[in-house]
């Protein structure tokens, strides 16, 4: 799978293109195929968006099996890039139109969402900088 | 007192979960409109769709003040109640009291108000058990 993979390196970091992923995924563009050219650095995984509006804080790729308008939304919110639905997950119509309304590039991949990591972290991602704990009375 | 340049209210509906985020939506994109941007419009932005979902799954309906000052954003969420029983409790991470249906849509991880806190340059809250809860947040605009 790396043999196929051009990987990026500016100053030690390594990135992956959006067509990168596509292709290590395996994965189906279902919106935003003019932006595949976008570097990525890090990605999360998670169907919790409580979640990943408290933990994430870059602009990054969104993984999961959740297809609610509230990951467009939770998308938005927190400037995302790219969101990879996994196994074989398809948002409705209206829901895809509101993701390219606000930029964002869609794909999906069969893959389960353990899959779709290990590819992608051995391809070169890396999971997103969450602190260890942050209590309420830190800031 | 700072200038007031712009101020909008938003109702929110209890239990309205397939319109939940759309009010954070709006005031995402009023605030780039204002030009605010970076790093605040990041905070406010995930504040205002933290507190929206809590008025949608907690409360018995309110709303959503939003205020624009020449040196900072105001969020205020106001609701009707029922109030919460235990502020220290709620205000704890992972403490959630939220539904099946907000967790089936991915929420209710006991998140919401400990990322508000930390998300804000200021935070306030009341909230009385039969009358409702305040929410306050400001978040300083660089000079």
């Amino acid at each position: 799978m790396i043999g196929l993979l051009e990987k990026h390196i500016l100053i030690e970091v390594i990135f992956l293109t959006i067509e990168d992923m596509v292709r290590v995924l395996s994965a189906r563009v279902l919106r935003g195929g003019d932006k595949l050219d976008t570097p990525v650095y890090t990605a999360c995984c998670s169907d919790l968006m409580s979640d990943v509006l408290a933990f994430v804080d870059e602009k990054t790729v969104l993984i999961t099996g959740l297809t609610n308008p509230h990951v467009i939304r939770t998308s938005e919110m927190l400037d995302l890039k790219c969101l990879v639905f996994v196994r074989g997950k398809v948002p409705t119509e209206d829901i895809l139109d509101s993701a390219e309304e606000q930029g964002l590039v869609v794909i999906t991949t069969k893959m389960t969402a353990f899959s779709a990591c290990g590819l992608l972290y051995d391809a070169g991602l890396r999971g997103v900088p969450v602190p260890l704990a942050w209590g309420t009375e830190d800031k | 007192m700072m200038e007031e340049l712009f101020r909008m209210t938003y109702p929110v509906a209890s239990a309205d979960y397939v319109n939940a985020g759309k009010v954070s939506t709006d005031i995402k994109r009023r605030l780039k409109q204002l030009g605010v941007g970076g790093d605040v419009l990041r905070r406010v932005a995930v504040a205002s769709y933290e507190v929206e979902l809590n008025l949608v799954i907690h409360s018995l309906g309110g709303e959503l003040c939003l205020t624009v000052f020449s040196d900072a954003v105001q969020l205020v969420s106001a609701d009707v109640g029922p109030g919460i029983p235990d502020l220290d409790m709620a205000m704890r991470e992972g403490y959630s009291t939220a539904n099946e249906e907000a967790r089936s849509l991915g929420f209710g991880a006991g998140m919401g108000l400990p990322n508000m806190k930390r998300n804000a340059d200021e935070f306030d809250i009341k909230s009385e058990l039969g009358t409702g809860t305040t929410i306050t947040m400001r978040f300083n605009l660089p000079s």
